[in-house]
This record gives structure tokens, C-alpha cells and sequence, in this order.
């Protein structure tokens, strides 16, 4: 056997010092953030230059949150990025760019508009010719094809433009050239020095070009406050996040079939799980990765399937099986644009109704949803600790958005964190019931030696204590019961519902998932007005935290903002929801369905437009 | 052998009643009095006496319909799972606990028609467990309708003027889509059927016997012609034993493919035995290298230690 090579504690090969530049006739310019949009095609890599920059902000003092929108296209067509960097807490995407990137007359023609007024278009003079009669705008042009063809031989055709404009920007923003050529001998340095040689001659290309020149000055974020805490920056994207958060969780077996956006977090987990020792397998099918993987937990593991909408049909029928049988199990549904085929590489949370009700049958479940990237690993945890303490199956509801978005965090402590992916194969004692009435159920795996003598069958049929089937009206009832009760007892064990911003007045905002950013933002600008307004965001969306009527009570109006059509009645899924459990008739909809994150002003107008009138609900529809 | 589970085997020392039939009987079956498959759960009580595993080991699963209530029938740990489901949930058992024996008993319905699909995806990838399919060619939960291995002119609730559809030759079936062990055994003919399931426990990876297992109740008389005393004739696979006499020229090779097939194409009702085995890598042993190459990789890291690892390069 050959001696096993650790990339991951390889140094990186020494990088060149950076090239040495004078500004001094330059104008400094201090910013506290910036919106920067890529806008290429999906080949030129430029997600690659969102994960720099969000890895440099991680070990700067800057915040990051990316966008990405890739193309449902196999290979090619076009592809934006978008990267809002800031000093502080950066909640949204930002509505519009401050700079725009564009790599092709498509690209700009296309995202102009979504640029600032006062905006800077970068663009590549090879094959963007704008209008600079557009006195909007502030142009610079670089030719960024024949100057990275040219820093880096003639062969290279058109790689490296993505690493030329990382170049180009560090010069406009100043950026610490010396952390980024570190971060390029990590990513790049396992690959081959030519590789590396390559990214930096092209960085150099880049940093080399005067766009601050052209410009006449050059941007500074602002330091960071000292509220900033100590601790060592992660960056990553939501997948990633929920990948190593299953893994803290003690999950260490699964299987699933792909779908976008799901896949990467089941190709991590082919990757990761065996060195962990255990195995997350390719199915033929969604039947089969469901089964499959509730085998693994009826074997007393943790384990974890996961999916994107149509996918998550699919496995109904399996979940309200574990339903019934009371099996821990995590199901992941990175949610898209539905119905059907639908939007599979565009955000939206139209699923909520189908996780929290689609099956067959009374089937009680448990629904959570993390609000950013941070909160994909810690949510993944939660829904650890619920499945095993209530043995039940549990949805995690991510969604395209925060699937591919990277963001900045603080380490956890993972030494705190981690759990025992052990089973429980204690011999049980003689008076052991697979589904006593009066506890929540508590499996023997198979392995459990049965003291008693009798040993248990996990079922799908209507059951009782001992696991017989039994048709009894009374012990359906009794049945019923127990599996809903244990969630009612979940409802109390969740904690308190923390508001953010007023206590009490005039708008309460709520929200689930990945709006949490646009919505606090909203409350934000809105109390800067003086305005009496504040959110709370959901994370158990099933069963839902006791007590939170009280906090709608509070308030003069309940918003509910999400992703997703306000249907028949004219309320949002959420919304008709609270209306349905809170019977509060100030609870009304502001939702949307165009495959976008939403933008502040969208919620903005939203809540005024709902204020003013006495509608149920509030669609922002951009562009109708 | 490489293992993909994280138990440590416990230590076995204490002394153990033997396992007879006594302690492996559970829930009176429910099934139609004669229904065969009577004798399929007989023999597997007696398989189990003979091969003494630890108890709490043995695992018997299944999804849905008559004999795929099997598993309430049989006292071990088990598991009654959904309509054509059971094999992947099988898998994921056999894969996580590889301590266990597995077992998965079910039918016709279940079994080709709305598992169909992961039959084929179980037996190519070769995870290691016993299937029996108690084959009636007919659906008796429901009450007569026509299965994938209803004979075509069969008459049922759903082909009251006889079905028309080509039913399904499991035989073909199960070796083409790479079952690496695949015999055929009858539910009137216990010692064959003991001989059957006994070798499937003995083979490593996918072992799965089609038991030909009388409906009394909607298909009553389909096997006559494979029963001696009902005037029918069982005729068994002779395989081949290799000794280079000549007698062993027509015997069967088991081992080949097409020779497999020519047997399943015999005319009604064909012959009993082992059709095919092969010695193939099983996925439970693909993924215990993986592991082990994984592991190795990170030699003696904790999983703590893993996982740090993993955010450190997100530093």
C-alpha cells in the first residue's frame, strides 16, 4: 500500500511577494459595504471568485454573504454572483449592485439595470461595448481576455479571467493581497505548481492593470467595531454547513439520489462519512434512498436522506411509515421552484404545507428550517437531538439560496458539540414495550438481547403497546394520540421566540428560512424611521413554539413574508398556517414567486401597501 | 474483514438457551388454513434450529401483503415496512449492521411488481442478504387480482376474461439483473426448501429463492403439475460436480449464465434448484474498503479530530 498523502496538512508553497504599487495621488475612498455582481458565464468560474473574497472576509474583519444564480443548463449559459462585503453585520444580498462585472455584452446587458445609479461597470473591453453615453454609470474597461491570455502563454485560451479580475479588484478595494495569495497556495497549491504559478501570474495581470487610475480612487471598508468576537471565521457555503452539521450531529449513515440543489450535500457525504466509519449510498431511486436509509435507522443510527421538492414527494409515503413505526430519521429538502420540474436552480419555500402534511394518514412530523448559513449547521444538530429524544422523523427545509451561498461564521465548539453516533444495543429488560402508551418510544435496535424473551417488530399497521397489529378503534385512537402528543410536548421544549427590534407596536414581521436577512434588514431601516416595528423567525415551523400568539398579540399587524404564492384564499403557506392555529385576524401575507431572494424594498412596499388597505395579502411581482 | 459498523461485538461469554422452535414461534399466522406458506415459515424455524445464531441477531423483514406478514410470526427482531420497499430497507439494515443476519421474506406483488425496480438495483449491487419470494401468482391480500406471475388466461377480479399480460420468468429475471445466488424451491417439498435456504445463509451477498407457495384461497391447484401426489412431477437441477466422469456432461453449471436461462425457459413447471451462483464482491464489503481506506487515511484520528480537520480548511 502506498503511504497516504494529507493534502489538507501539505504546507502551500511559499507565495512571491506582492507587486508594490503607489497610490499617493490617489483618493482613499472608506466604504462599510459593498455589492459586487459578477456576471459571466457558468464555465469562468466566477463562484470561485465569491469563495476568495468570502474566505478573505472570514480572516479579515469583514462580513460576507454570495448569491449565486447558476443556469439549469448542464454546461454554459449564464451565470451571476453576487457578493456583498461589509464591515459589521451583512444580513442581505443587497437589492442592487455598487459594481457590476461584465464579462460579456450579454452579461451587461442584462444586469445593467440592477446597477446603482453612481454604480461602477467593470467590463471586459474584448467583448463589452457599452453605452457610456448612459451618464448613470461610471465606466472602467480592461481587456480582460487578451491581458489574461497574454500574462499566462498563449494556450490558456480563457482561464484565469476569473483570477485576473480577483486582481482587479483587490486594487480597487485594497484588499489584502498577502491573505489572497495565502488562500490561492491552499485552493490551488495540491494541484500542481504550474497550476499555481498560473493563478498568481494572472492575479498579478490583474492587480497590475490601474482601474483605480481610471477610477481616481480606491475603496477602504471601514475596521470592524470591537464588538467583533475573537473567535476563528469558517466560510462556507449552506450545504457545506448542513453536511458537517449532520456529522457533529452523529449521523453516520444514509443514502439519497440526486437532485439539484441537494447533491452536494449527498457527494460530501459519500466523501466525508467513511472516515467517520460509516458509508452514505447512491439509490436507485427516492423510494429506495428513503427505505434505504430507514433501515439504517431501525438498525439504531442516526441517519439522513434528503432531497429537493420533487424528490421529497417521492419519499412520502416511506416518512409516514416512520411515522407510524416511530423511527428517528432526518430528511433534508433543499427547496426550489416548484411545482413539478419547476425552477431547479431558483429559490423558493413553497414545500412548507407539503413537509409539514404530505403524506397519507395522521402522520405527525417534525419541520424545521435554518435561517443563514451558520444556522444550516447548528439546525442540523437540533434535528439530531429531536429525532432521537422523540423518535420521529424530522424535515430540514433549506432552500436553493442558502444552498449555494457562502457566508462568513465563527467556529463552533465543535468539542461541546459532538454526539455519539452509537446505537443503543443495552439488553432491554423483561417488561420492555416497543410502544408503551405511557413514555415516548424508545426502539431496541436489532443486536438489543430482550431479557424477556420476546423479541420486537417495528410496524407500519396500526399497533399495540407490544407491537401486535390490532385494528382496535380504541387503540388507534390511543395510538394516534401518543404520536401527537409527544410533539405537543416538543412545542414546550423548544424555548422562548426572541423578537428582534419592538417588543410590541405597530408591525410585526415574520418569517422561516432564508428570508431571515431582507426582513431584519427591513426592521432595521424601518426603526431608523422611528417606526415601531419588529420580526420573529421562525425555526420550528412544526410543531410550532407554544406560546408565540402572545407575541402577534402585541402588535397591530402580523406580516408573514415568504417565498411562495398566496394560493386560493390569499394567504402565503405559513400564513394561512397561523391563521389556521391563531384564529388572529391581523395576521396577513406578503409573498413572492419570482425564483429571487427577497429584496428589502420588496418587503418595504409590502408593508406599506398592506398597512394602507384592508387586503389579505401583498405579492411583489418585480416585473409585472 | 473490513466492517462498516461501529459496534464492538460484545462479549458472548454467557451461556445461551439453545434456539429451538419453542423460542422462535410469536404471533398464531394469520393466513387461510393449507395456504403454503405454512410450510415456508416451518422451515425457516427449522433453518434457524440448525444453524444456532446468536438470537437478537437474526433479523426478519418484509413489506406488504399475505406472506410478507411474516415477520410477526417469527420471534426475532424484525421489521414490517412498506409495499415493494422491503429490500432497500433490508439493505440499509444489512449495510449499517453487518453483525446481523438478515432475512426478507415477501411476495409476488411486492416483490416484482412494485419492488421491481430495487430487486434489480439489490441483486446488481450484491448486498449481502436472504430474500424469499413466496411466489402465488396471485394477489390473495387483496383478494384476487392478477399478479406479474399470473399465467396469462389466469381469470381474476382484474382480468375477469382472462389476463393478457406476459407474466414475468423470475428465474431470468433475478440472473439478469445479476443476483448472485438464485434457486427455486416449492413450499410442498420441505426438505428442498430447507437445502435452499440453507445455502442462501451460506452464500455471501444478494441470495434470493423464488418458493412456489400455494394460494388455497383464489389460486387454489396452480402447482399441481409440480406436485408428486397431486400426479405431478418435481424434478430437481442436478448440478455438476465437476469429477470429469462423464455423467457430469449434462449435469448443470451453475456457474454459467446462459445455462441458467435454457433451464428457466423449460416448459411448465420447469425445474427446482439452484439456477445460478457466482462469487462477487458484495456491496458490504465495497463499502467496508472504503471505509477502511478512509480510515487509514486518517490514521487514528478521533472523529472530533476529523471534523476539526474539515473546518480548519474553511479557516
Amino acid at each position: 500500500m502506498t503511504a497516504p498523502t494529507n493534502s489538507g496538512s501539505t504546507p502551500p508553497p511559499t507565495p512571491p511577494p506582492p507587486p508594490s504599487i503607489d497610490r499617493s495621488s490617489l483618493k482613499e475612498e472608506t466604504i462599510s459595504d459593498a455589492v459586487i455582481r459578477f456576471a459571466g458565464e457558468s464555465q469562468d468560474g466566477i463562484q470561485s471568485i465569491g469563495g476568495f473574497l468570502a474566505r478573505l472576509a472570514g480572516r479579515s474583519d469583514q462580513d460576507v454573504m454570495t448569491y449565486m444564480t447558476i443556469p439549469s443548463t448542464i454546461s454554459g449559459g449564464p451565470s451571476i454572483f453576487q457578493v456583498r462585503m461589509g464591515t459589521g453585520e451583512v444580513l442581505s444580498a443587497g437589492d442592487s449592485a455598487d459594481f457590476l462585472v461584465a464579462f460579456y455584452q450579454h452579461s451587461y446587458e442584462e444586469h445593467i439595470e440592477h446597477l446603482k445609479e453612481g454604480g461602477v461597470l467593470i467590463y471586459d473591453s474584448d467583448n463589452v461595448t457599452p453605452d457610456t453615453t448612459d451618464r448613470r454609470f461610471i465606466y472602467v474597461g480592461a481587456a480582460i481576455t487578451g491581458l489574461t491570455i497574454e500574462a499566462l502563454g498563449g494556450n490558456a485560451k480563457t482561464k484565469g479571467k476569473n483570477i485576473f479580475v480577483m486582481g482587479l479588484l483587490s486594487r480597487i478595494f485594497n484588499l489584502d493581497v498577502g491573505k489572497l495569495r495565502e488562500l490561492m497556495g491552499e485552493r490551488f497549491g495540491g494541484k500542481g505548481e504550474g497550476i499555481l504559478r498560473n493563478a498568481f501570474m494572472a492575479f498579478d495581470a490583474g492587480y497590475a492593470y490601474p482601474a483605480d487610475n481610471i477610477l481616481g480612487r480606491y475603496y477602504q471598508f471601514e475596521k470592524a467595531s470591537a464588538t467583533k468576537t475573537d473567535k476563528p471565521q469558517v466560510s462556507m457555503d449552506g450545504n457545506q454547513a448542513l453536511t458537517l452539521g449532520l456529522i457533529a450531529a452523529g449521523v453516520r449513515f444514509g443514502a439519497g439520489y440526486p437532485i439539484t440543489p441537494w447533491s452536494s450535500i449527498m457527494e460530501a457525504l459519500r466523501t466525508e462519512l467513511p472516515k467517520y466509519g460509516g458509508t452514505f449510498i447512491q439509490a436507485e431511486d427516492e423510494l429506495a434512498a428513503v427505505s434505504i436509509t430507514l433501515g439504517m435507522a431501525y438498525s439504531g443510527y442516526l441517519a439522513v436522506t434528503g432531497s429537493s421538492g420533487p424528490g421529497l414527494s417521492l419519499k412520502m409515503e416511506a416518512m409516514g411509515w416512520a411515522s407510524m413505526a416511530e423511527i428517528p430519521l432526518i430528511v433534508i429538502n433543499v427547496q426550489r421552484g416548484g411545482p413539478s420540474t419547476g425552477l431547479p436552480t431558483n429559490v423558493e419555500q413553497s414545500d412548507l404545507i407539503q413537509a409539514i402534511y404530505g403524506s397519507h394518514g395522521d402522520s405527525p412530523r417534525v419541520v424545521l428550517a435554518p435561517r443563514n448559513v451558520e444556522d444550516c449547521f447548528y439546525i442540523a444538530l437540533e434535528a439530531g437531538r429531536i429525532a432521537r429524544k422523540y423518535s420521529t422523523p424530522v424535515i430540514i427545509l433549506s432552500d436553493q439560496a442558502l444552498a449555494t451561498r457562502i457566508e462568513a461564521f465563527d467556529l463552533p465548539d465543535l468539542e461541546e458539540l459532538m454526539r455519539d453516533p452509537r446505537p443503543d444495543l443495552v439488553p432491554r429488560q423483561e417488561d420492555f414495550l416497543p410502544y408503551d402508551l405511557k413514555q415516548i418510544t424508545r426502539h431496541a435496535p436489532p443486536g438489543t438481547i430482550m431479557k424477556g424473551g420476546r423479541y420486537p417488530v417495528v410496524t407500519g399497521l396500526e399497533h399495540d403497546e407490544a407491537g401486535h397489529p390490532t385494528g382496535n378503534p380504541g387503540m388507534h385512537m390511543q395510538m394516534t394520540a401518543k404520536r401527537r402528543n409527544k410533539l405537543k410536548a416538543l412545542a414546550k421544549d423548544i424555548g422562548k421566540t426572541n423578537v428582534f427590534g419592538d417588543r410590541e407596536g405597530d408591525v410585526l414581521l415574520v418569517g422561516w428560512g432564508s428570508t431571515y436577512g431582507p426582513i431584519r434588514e427591513a426592521v432595521k431601516l424601518l426603526r431608523s424611521k422611528d417606526e415601531q416595528v419588529g420580526s420573529v423567525h421562525l425555526h420550528h415551523l412544526h410543531p410550532l413554539p407554544a406560546g408565540i400568539e402572545r407575541v402577534f398579540s402585541r402588535f397591530r399587524h402580523v406580516f408573514v413574508v415568504e417565498m411562495n404564492d398566496e394560493g386560493l384564499y390569499g394567504y402565503g403557506q405559513l400564513a394561512g398556517i397561523l391563521r389556521a392555529c391563531y384564529r388572529h385576524p391581523a395576521i396577513r401575507s406578503i409573498t413572492k414567486t419570482d425564483g429571487l431572494t427577497f429584496k428589502v424594498k420588496e418587503i418595504l412596499s409590502g408593508i406599506e401597501h398592506l398597512r394602507g388597505d384592508a387586503v389579505a395579502t401583498f405579492s411583489a411581482y418585480p416585473y409585472l | 474483514m473490513a466492517s462498516t459498523t461501529l459496534i464492538e461485538t460484545p462479549p458472548g461469554g454467557e451461556p445461551r438457551e439453545k434456539l429451538v422452535k419453542k423460542n422462535l414461534t410469536a404471533d398464531h399466522p394469520t393466513w387461510c388454513p393449507g395456504c403454503g406458506d405454512f410450510a415456508v415459515l416451518s422451515a425457516f424455524y427449522r433453518t434457524l434450529e440448525r444453524h444456532q445464531f446468536k438470537h437478537e441477531r437474526i433479523v426478519t423483514l418484509a413489506g406488504i401483503g399475505c406472506s410478507s406478514r411474516f415477520p410477526y410470526f417469527v420471534n426475532t427482531h424484525g421489521a414490517h415496512f412498506i409495499h415493494g420497499r422491503a429490500l432497500p430497507f433490508a439493505s440499509g439494515v444489512s449495510l449499517a449492521r453487518d453483525d446481523l443476519h438478515v432475512f426478507v421474506f415477501g411476495g409476488d406483488g411486492d416483490g416484482f411488481s412494485m419492488g421491481g425496480n430495487h430487486l434489480d438495483h439489490t441483486a446488481r449491487k450484491n448486498f449481502n442478504l436472504t430474500y424469499v419470494i413466496m411466489d402465488n401468482f396471485v394477489y390473495g391480500l387483496t383478494k384476487k387480482q392478477t399478479s406479474p406471475t399470473s399465467p396469462l388466461g389466469f381469470k381474476s377480479k382484474t382480468d375477469p376474461g382472462g389476463s393478457v399480460d406476459q407474466p414475468i420468468n423470475p428465474m431470468k429475471k433475478l440472473v439478469s439483473s445479476g443476483a448472485t445466488f438464485v434457486a427455486r424451491t416449492h413450499a410442498s417439498q420441505v426438505k428442498h426448501m430447507m437445502e435452499m435456504i440453507d445455502r442462501a445463509i451460506d452464500h455471501e451477498g444478494f441470495s434470493v429463492i423464488e418458493c412456489l407457495s400455494e394460494c388455497v384461497e383464489f389460486f387454489p391447484g396452480a402447482f399441481d403439475a409440480s406436485i408428486p401426489r397431486k400426479g405431478g412431477e418435481f424434478v430437481t437441477i442436478e448440478e455438476k460436480k465437476f469429477d470429469g466422469s462423464p455423467e457430469d456432461e449434462s449435469r448443470h453449471d451453475r456457474t454459467d449464465e446462459v445455462a441458467a436461462f435454457n433451464l428457466a425457459n423449460l416448459e411448465w413447471p420447469g425445474v427446482f434448484g439452484v439456477f445460478y451462483e457466482e462469487k462477487r464482491v458484495t456491496k458490504n464489503e465495497n463499502e467496508a474498503n472504503m471505509v477502511e481506506k478512509a480510515r487509514a487515511k486518517h490514521g487514528g484520528l478521533s472523529d472530533l479530530e476529523i471534523l476539526q480537520q474539515s473546518f480548519d480548511l474553511m479557516v
